[in-house]
């Protein structure tokens, strides 16, 4: 019976859509894959002496880097808890078959449970504490206490998992949760209060009591039980089998009316947004680039406007890489009807150019805080937006127009990237996205000065806007000439 | 109206839709049958540009189909779930297909009160996206979708698959209007050769993308089609028999 089961799960595996593709992408996705790993061990081996380093410098105000770690593991948890939330969906897709098969209904819970145990979520941890365990003992840290340590944490990874399992679905349990946690981690930094005082201990008694990881053995078992038997009562085509279905909300954007004919469509990608899980995610995750130029706040890009450039486009151009990038794919499930019915390609574009360049005029707005840095940063910034807004609107459609990957609206689980997605035209055509106004700041920034580096890169977006009609007269041939590669390729599910 | 000319389609090599010529005057109400793999859908698909034929044409009111899209104003289909938008409401979904086709909210308002009948207290009026009714509700909102602003050409395929009997009996009644129109083209394909005889004016009968008959109706036609398929069935019935004793 395992032995069918293992057999289902190798052939979906690999006659899934994703394994179907050609061998550089298989590569790249394994390099991918490596890397990550690669970043955990090395963090796992490395962080010791890099915390150790702080200590000594005075930066970081401990005894020793494990108790570092240890102080920090609350957070670890509710980030591996929060991330699995959102990523790690219950396999229930393949059981609706078994279950009028003679299967005992106990046998297809084993199978469901033992599936999310063997998730790269649940090895991935393993890469960072088995170094980081290994070099503890190195270090001199007491051999029993270590393992006993290291088991406690594989076992709350574990458990976490099937945690996982029965909070699935609850968000008015989630959102409360990262709430609190991140007024904890706020008001940490701020010093008002320091949880991590009272947590830190609770995991130094791990390393101090080698009996202890029976305590974390022991919330495991109660969490696989638990999910067990949550999992059991699911087993119904009306309970956790069934789609959940949401009450329909009707809103009236008739405000959007003056758009003209355009509103038709606006209309609809607005509720496309709303009321789609995936579009929303992406939506909201482009606003999380705003943040993303804080990552060059370092000394080391101090004096590199380059990368000023960089921040600015991405800052501001989140959602207009993120969605844009995928149209018209967004509308893959009901593409036949857009084909079939009286459509001018352009209002279709023009709306999702409107809902780009709004998002990144929103996301500039928000940008403001940068000045706080230097009004370099700003201008950087500024420049940026009217690059995205002008040019890369544009040219972000036409690298659309040649990805033919059908987009499931109601999951969310390719949020973070869809590797058929990437193909040579689309890569190529990141270079004018991001390199060519890096190449034209340096071109005016060298010769003239800065701000007119910034300024060419702005006027650059000025004159991407005047040809706008032209690039959309190239975006709509490319329509035209795939329209039946592009309807075929979206009438195939995973 | 519309006339079909040499028209093939083929998958590497494999003919799945050969038809030499095939004239439909307006106004009539074609009944498509034929066997799961005869090439209703390849058709239909073809006549909506939604794939390119290998060979020859379709012509549409004087538009070759697959050279200008001068045909989409004036026809309109429902073909399969993937042309229903599965996160609008029903009414959002007609208020959409309205706007595209040139009818304001009020006239679309009066359109499904008309069918109020149709859809029977259920699939409109009610809090839930399309994706989210059964399948059954989700074709009724498909079919009417494919009414809304005077079509000169309507394509249905299989549109009683999936329906409950009060509604077939209804969709009847709507297709023979719709039938009745002088205006109106008709193309219907079904399995179920009661209802095909019932509402087309005439039946046209594909097998393995060939045209087989091609009938105007009559009260001998339901007989004549009967006849046929029980002849394929049986036909295909010593070759199985023979395979199973291998």
């Amino acid at each position: 019976m395992i032995q069918q089961f293992i057999h289902l799960e190798w052939k979906s595996f690999i006659r899934s859509a994703a394994f179907k593709q050609n061998l550089a992408i298989k590569i790249l996705m394994g390099f991918g894959a490596l890397y990550f790993i690669a970043i955990f061990g090395f963090l796992g081996a490395g962080s010791y002496f890099i915390i150790e380093e702080f200590i000594e410098e005075g930066k970081i105000d401990a005894g020793n880097p494990f108790q570092v770690i240890n102080q920090f593991l609350i957070y670890w948890i509710f980030a591996d808890i929060a991330y699995r939330y959102m990523l790690q969906k219950m396999p229930v897709a393949n059981i609706k078959p078994l279950l009028y098969l003679p299967f005992k209904k106990g046998k297809i819970v084993n199978y469901a449970l033992g599936k999310t145990v063997v998730s790269f979520f649940n090895f991935l941890p393993a890469f960072f504490f088995i170094p980081f365990s290994v070099v503890l003992i190195i270090e001199g840290y007491s051999i029993t206490g270590v393992i006993s340590w290291h088991l406690a944490m594989l076992l709350i990874t574990l458990a976490t998992n099937f945690l996982n399992v029965f909070m699935n679905n609850i968000d008015k349990v989630f959102y409360p949760v990262v709430a609190v946690m991140a007024a904890l981690a706020l008001s940490q930094f701020y010093g008002i209060f320091d949880i991590t005082l009272y947590t830190g201990p609770v995991f130094m008694f791990f390393y101090e009591n080698a009996w202890a990881f029976i305590i974390p053995l022991l919330l495991l078992i109660g969490a696989a039980y638990y999910a067990y038997h949550y999992f059991e009562k699911q087993l119904y085509l009306d309970e956790g089998l069934k789609a959940a279905a949401q009450e329909a909300s009707t809103e009236d954007l008739s405000f959007l009316d003056r758009f003209g004919k355009l509103s038709t469509y606006l209309k609809n990608d607005i509720k496309l947004i709303k009321r789609n899980k995936r579009a929303k995610m992406t939506f909201f995750m482009g606003f999380f680039f705003v943040l993303y130029g804080l990552f060059f706040m370092q000394d080391v890009y101090a004096d590199i406007n380059g990368m000023k450039v960089f921040a600015g486009l991405f800052c501001t151009g989140g959602f207009l890489f993120s969605f844009g990038g995928l149209v018209p794919s967004w509308d893959s499930s009901y593409y036949k009807l857009m084909m079939a019915q009286n459509i001018p390609y352009r209002e279709f574009l023009l709306s999702k150019w409107w809902l780009m360049v709004a998002a990144t005029v929103i996301s500039t707005l928000l940008c403001s805080f940068y000045i706080y840095f230097g009004w370099d940063w700003w201008f950087g910034i500024l420049a940026g937006a009217v690059y995205n807004i002008g040019f890369n609107s544009s040219v972000v459609l036409w690298g659309g127009a040649f990805v033919k990957t059908p987009i499931d609206l109601m999951t969310t689980k390719k949020a973070f990237g869809d590797s058929k997605a990437f193909n040579a035209k689309t890569l190529l055509l990141l270079l004018p996205k991001l390199v060519l106004p890096v190449v034209i700041y340096y071109a005016f920034a060298l010769t003239i000065n800065e701000t007119a580096g910034f300024i060419a890169i702005a006027a650059t977006g000025v004159l991407g806007l005047l040809f706008r009609n032209k690039i959309f007269d190239l975006i709509e041939d490319i329509y035209k000439n795939e329209k039946y590669d592009t309807i075929a390729a979206y009438a195939q599910k995973d | 109206m519309i006339t079909i000319n040499k028209l093939s389609k083929q998958y590497n090599g494999t003919s799945v839709l050969d038809i030499e010529h095939l004239e439909i005057p307006k106004g009539q109400a074609i009944g498509l049958v034929g066997n799961n793999g005869a090439g209703k859908t390849t058709l239909f698909s073809l006549l909506l540009d939604l794939i390119q034929p290998s060979t020859g044409h379709i012509v549409s009111s004087d538009v070759r189909i697959d050279q200008s899209e001068d045909w989409k104003p004036f026809t309109s289909a429902f073909i399969d779930e993937s042309f229903l938008i599965g996160y609008l409401t029903p009414e959002e979904y007609f208020y959409f297909i309205g706007e595209l086709r040139g009818q304001n909210k009020a006239a679309i308002d009066a359109l499904i009160a008309s069918y109020s009948d149709f859809f029977n207290g259920e699939a409109v009026g009610q809090k839930k996206y399309l994706r989210d009714l059964s399948k059954g509700n989700q074709k009724k909102v498909g079919i009417i979708a494919a009414l809304i602003g005077n079509p000169r050409v309507v394509i249905l395929d299989e549109p009683f698959a999936n329906l409950d009997p009060s509604t077939q009996i209804r969709l009847k009644k709507i297709i023979k209007e719709l039938a009745n129109d002088p205006e109106v083209t008709v193309l219907v394909s079904s399995h179920d050769l009661i209802h095909v005889t019932e509402v087309a004016q005439r039946v046209v009968l594909l097998e393995k993308g060939k045209v087989v008959k091609d009938i105007e109706k009559s009260s001998a036609t339901f007989k004549e089609l009967e006849d046929y398929f029980i002849g394929i069935s049986e036909s295909h019935a010593p070759v199985a028999a023979i395979l199973e004793e291998e």
